[in-house]
């Protein structure tokens, strides 16, 4: 038993779990994007007849087979790592986050497991039709559960449509489509299936260029191109336009993030977006007077990260110290609280908790006090021969006993009324009940800002390459293109790149919150020792990597392999 | 109590245990690994076993997958406390099904780093431990496991986790106790006899088929010998009642003896589970000829798993005994999600019968066409 969680537990328990997110994120997206380029392609066969797009199609099966089962594999772990190390979370909001996930299992795995097998095996076993339906089927039901997931981390990033039940201590679910089709829930999903697609589309332009570059395979892959370098502009495109819709809901939900994203200490109105920039490592402490940054560039709108927050250029944008110093006027009109505050009604949110349990227990133990003196009160008065004046004291008795009891009553059920209205006064802070100095509030700035800035640039990046390729391959000039393709080929890793990265804002940002204002990871984790969760995680470290280097060795073959066609 | 909500918690806990029981038939899977090296003499056999139940390893994995999500939205508690306290047995039992995941498409490819044997080894080690470890963890619903729950604790600051476990062996120990392993390994033998009655079914081989036959006998001797010590001392032993008016827990001699008395409808779906596996087994081993075993005895073991999980859960009874605690224990009332929660869930659960049908459907679409071994020379996509 421990008898304090220490912060090396809860940083293994992040860690395990940010390790296998991260390698689930190495596969999922390119299933994504895959698997929607796939069923193009054979539906292009299903309507032209033509043999080549079926074996086209198949190529890209077979590397979508082989990076399919890791996926698969690794987000399992992450099902079963809410209730292994994030016992409090599961239980504290179970109620609420246990529905996307058992309602991706119904509706989505299935779907994706049964018409998988019909993509790969059934070729010559059901007519073409079947088979067609079954691989748009396949990506369909692999694109739902992505739907599921993301409207649950969605719901963590901005908690709603629940209510707190503190007789059984946990948030209940109170309107599912509120859940369901939270704003930031469907961005997320928007913006993260997009990010999916933009990666599978990278991933066929560059392999299909570098047989290009080997001279092989010819009709092959400007044929795979052409599909994929439209599918990636269109992605691409979009998920720029959702980032920017992300990005004005994290400004309204969390603050904080927005903060470290920008490394904005001190905020203001009209606000500059930063373009590149390096942190200054020397800034030691959120409220000292160095400068945060060494060096940076804004972008030259001026005012930009104001307009695309709230929409308005001269809008307040807060920086750490002020989110933590409070007093800036809020959107609703009142003044933050500064985090000293919010501290210190968490705490007495938390009290008032445990003060209504106290006193709920207490009124069932002084009902049955008082039922046990009345009993033997009663039987003392019907045993009572001897004396009437005898049997009037015990009568008095029990009426100044009944008077007791009742006044006692009342001041319990007044304490249970006190203190239920107590935390509901201050539920708004709950969860920084459990934070233990203000500066504890700050995710980590540096690995924030930089993996923001990592992303937009990577993102802006493919949309250029991507309209570049649509260009030259529709004017029949990419194939000569030598250069291109070796950019095309190397920026597989860089769309894949540019996915992990927005994790990382995503995730890393929103510390120290598993779930927005109510949970902080401290009050989440499992009562586990640090080395049970440090072996969990090399072992997982060891496994992954093996299974990592098996497929890319695997994929490579086959790659090297190709799609043999015989082309004339 | 609320009537509705009682009767979602009992159609929550059909549905989780209707989970489990078909998660349990399709273990034949797991069966069918554990039996490469004893069937498969050579590559090529190898090669039309591993294609053959192989092709069904998503719907286990799928299934699983989907119990564990079905349990957490519909019993919160028991995920909290049994995942984050059994730590050991569930990272344990993920690490085989992740080995299983990768194993069956890597084992037959170029270049796959570990080599075609270590792969299939992992699918070995997949088939016997998997279904002994769900076995033993479903051992613990009757014989209990060490943990507390304190809701309180939310409010202690510094140390606010709801539930602990007791044992330094975090859910280990429960292969201490002989019942759980019995479990186990009725499980592991159950999952080799399906296997077996799936490949007599599904392959076009004769020499597979002869000596899938022959190894029926084996193993349902085994499966039968650690079953039915199981389950004869299931229905001797101490069960964990629950007074429905307190939501006390005590002990009560034949609990489960009584459960299955008490409801007469879950003793029936039994009795018809039993006789299910047994015509299945009985009818392949006796008629050289006759090939539909499996669904006989895939539909018995579903009604049988089904029965004993209700049996754990209904009628007052606590499917997860605390042996720290007994007030501590998990029931379905105290552990349930909130009734808009069960009742949203509800009207999830309409859409199970439609998938069930697409994946008869899409099952039978590809087996009609059995498994041979001219199919595996063809450069198709196989295993």
């Amino acid at each position: 038993m421990i008898a304090e969680i220490d912060i090396s537990l809860i940083d293994w328990s992040r860690a395990q779990f940010a390790l296998t997110a991260f390698y689930h994120w190495l596969f999922v997206p390119l299933t994504l994007g895959l698997g929607i380029i796939q069923a193009v392609m054979e539906t292009i066969y299903y309507k032209t007849g033509d043999e080549f797009w079926k074996k086209t199609a198949k190529f890209w099966m077979k590397l979508f087979g082989i990076n399919f089962a890791i996926g698969v594999a690794t987000g399992l772990i992450l099902e079963f790592e809410f209730g292994t190390n994030w016992s409090n979370y599961s239980w504290f909001v179970g109620d609420i986050f246990g529905a996307p996930l058992a309602i991706e299992g119904v509706v989505a795995f299935f779907m994706e497991a049964t018409f998988i097998a019909v993509m790969f095996f059934g070729w010559n076993k059901v007519s073409k039709g079947f088979h067609l339906a079954s691989t748009w089927l396949t990506i369909v039901g692999a694109t739902m559960s992505a739907f599921w997931i993301l409207v649950a981390n969605g719901w963590m990033q901005y908690p709603t449509g629940m209510n707190f039940n503190p007789d059984v201590v946990r948030n209940e679910m109170e309107s599912f489509w509120k859940v369901a089709f939270s704003p930031v829930a469907l961005n997320k999903f928007i913006h993260t299936v997009l990010s999916g697609w933009v990666i599978g589309a990278m991933f066929v332009a560059g392999i299909s260029s570098w047989y290009l570059l080997k001279k092989r395979e010819i009709k092959f892959a400007l044929s795979s191109i052409k599909v994929a370098v439209v599918f990636g502009l269109i992605a691409c495109f979009f998920s720029i336009w959702t980032g920017d819709g992300s990005a004005s809901q994290v400004a309204e939900k969390q603050p904080m993030k927005l903060a470290a994203m920008e490394g904005l200490y001190e905020g203001g109105e009209g606000v500059n977006l930063v373009g590149v920039g390096i942190l200054n490592p020397g800034k030691e402490e959120y409220n000292d007077d160095k400068d945060a940054f060494l060096f940076k560039i804004d972008v030259p709108i001026p005012k930009l990260l104001s307009y695309l927050s709230f929409g308005k250029f001269n809008a307040y944008i807060p920086g750490i110290k002020n989110i933590l110093d409070g007093g800036y006027p809020l959107k609703d009109g009142n003044v933050a609280l500064s985090a000293k505050e919010k501290i210190e009604k968490g705490k007495i949110a938390v009290s008032a908790l445990a003060d209504y349990h106290k006193a709920k227990a207490d009124s069932i133990l002084y009902e049955r006090k008082a039922d046990s003196i009345k009993i033997a009160l009663t039987a003392e008065i019907n045993n009572c021969e001897t004396a009437i004046s005898e049997g009037d004291t015990i009568i008095s008795q029990i009426v100044t006993a009944d008077e007791l009891f009742a006044n006692k009553k009342a001041e319990i059920t007044d304490k249970i009324a006190d203190s239920r209205r107590l935390l509901f006064e201050n539920f708004d802070y709950f969860g920084y009940g459990y934070i233990k100095e203000p500066k504890d509030l700050i995710p980590p700035v540096a690995l924030t800002f930089y993996a923001f800035r990592v992303m937009i640039i990577l993102g802006s990046f493919l949309l250029l390459l991507f309209a570049l390729s649509t260009y030259l391959v529709y004017k029949n000039k990419f194939e000569t293109k030598r250069w291109l393709q070796w950019i095309c080929l190397i920026s597989i890793f860089f769309a894949i790149f540019a996915g992990q990265a927005g994790w990382v804002v995503a995730e890393v940002g929103r510390q120290p919150w598993a779930i927005q204002d109510i949970l902080p990871t401290s009050a989440a984790v499992s009562n586990l020792s640090t080395a049970a969760v440090q072996l969990t995680f090399f072992i997982f470290l060891a496994l992954f990597t093996i299974l990592l280097i098996a497929e890319l060795k695997i994929m490579i073959n086959a790659i090297k392999k190709g799609p043999q066609i015989n082309e004339q | 109590m609320d009537a509705t909500y009682t009767f979602l918690q009992h159609y929550w806990w059909l549905l989780v245990s209707l989970l489990g029981a078909l998660l349990v038939f399709l273990l034949f899977v797991q069966g069918g690994q554990s039996l490469l090296f004893t069937i498969g003499k050579n590559q090529k056999q190898q090669k039309m076993l591993l294609n053959s139940t192989g092709r069904k390893w998503e719907f286990t994995f799928t299934t699983l997958v989907t119990f564990g999500g079905a349990f957490f939205a519909s019993f919160p508690l028991f995920y909290s406390t049994s995942f984050g306290g059994a730590y050991w047995v569930w990272i344990l039992i993920l690490l085989c099904f992740v080995l299983q995941a990768v194993s069956y498409e890597y084992q037959a490819k170029h270049g796959n780093l570990l080599g075609k044997k270590t792969y299939q080894i992992f699918l070995l080690i997949n088939g016997i431990l998997g279904p002994v470890l769900l076995g033993a963890a479903v051992g613990t619903f009757f014989n209990g496991a060490n943990f507390v729950v304190e809701k309180q604790n939310l409010t202690n600051l510094a140390n606010p986790v709801i539930s602990s476990w007791t044992s330094a062996w975090r859910g280990v120990e429960a292969a201490f106790v002989i019942w759980n392993v019995l479990l186990g390994l009725a499980v592991l033998f159950l999952s080799r006899v399906l296997a077996l009655l799936y490949f007599v079914n599904n392959i076009n081989d004769d020499e597979i088929q002869k000596k899938s036959r022959k190894q029926l006998i084996i193993e349902t001797v085994l499966f039968l010998v650690f079953f039915l010590t199981f389950f004869v001392h299931l229905l001797i032993q101490d069960g964990f009642a629950v007074n429905p008016d307190t939501g006390e827990v005590y002990k009560e001699t034949c609990k489960y003896l009584h459960n299955f008395l008490q409801m007469p409808a879950v003793l029936a779906v039994l009795l018809l589970g039993v006789v299910g596996v047994l015509f299945g087994i009985g009818k392949t081993i006796l008629s050289a000829a006759w090939k539909k075993g499996i669904w006989f005895a895939g539909t018995g073991t579903v009604l049988t798993v089904l029965a004993l999980l209700l049996c754990a859960g209904w009628n007052n009874t606590a499917y997860y005994p605390s042996l720290q605690n007994i007030q501590h224990s998990l029931t379905i009332s105290n552990s349930c999600s909130s009734l808009f929660t069960l009742k949203t869930m509800a009207y999830v659960s309409i859409l199970i019968p439609l998938v069930l049908a697409y994946i008869v459907y899409a099952w039978r679409a590809l087996d009609i066409h059995k498994i041979t071994g001219k199919e595996m020379e063809e450069n198709e996509h196989t295993y």
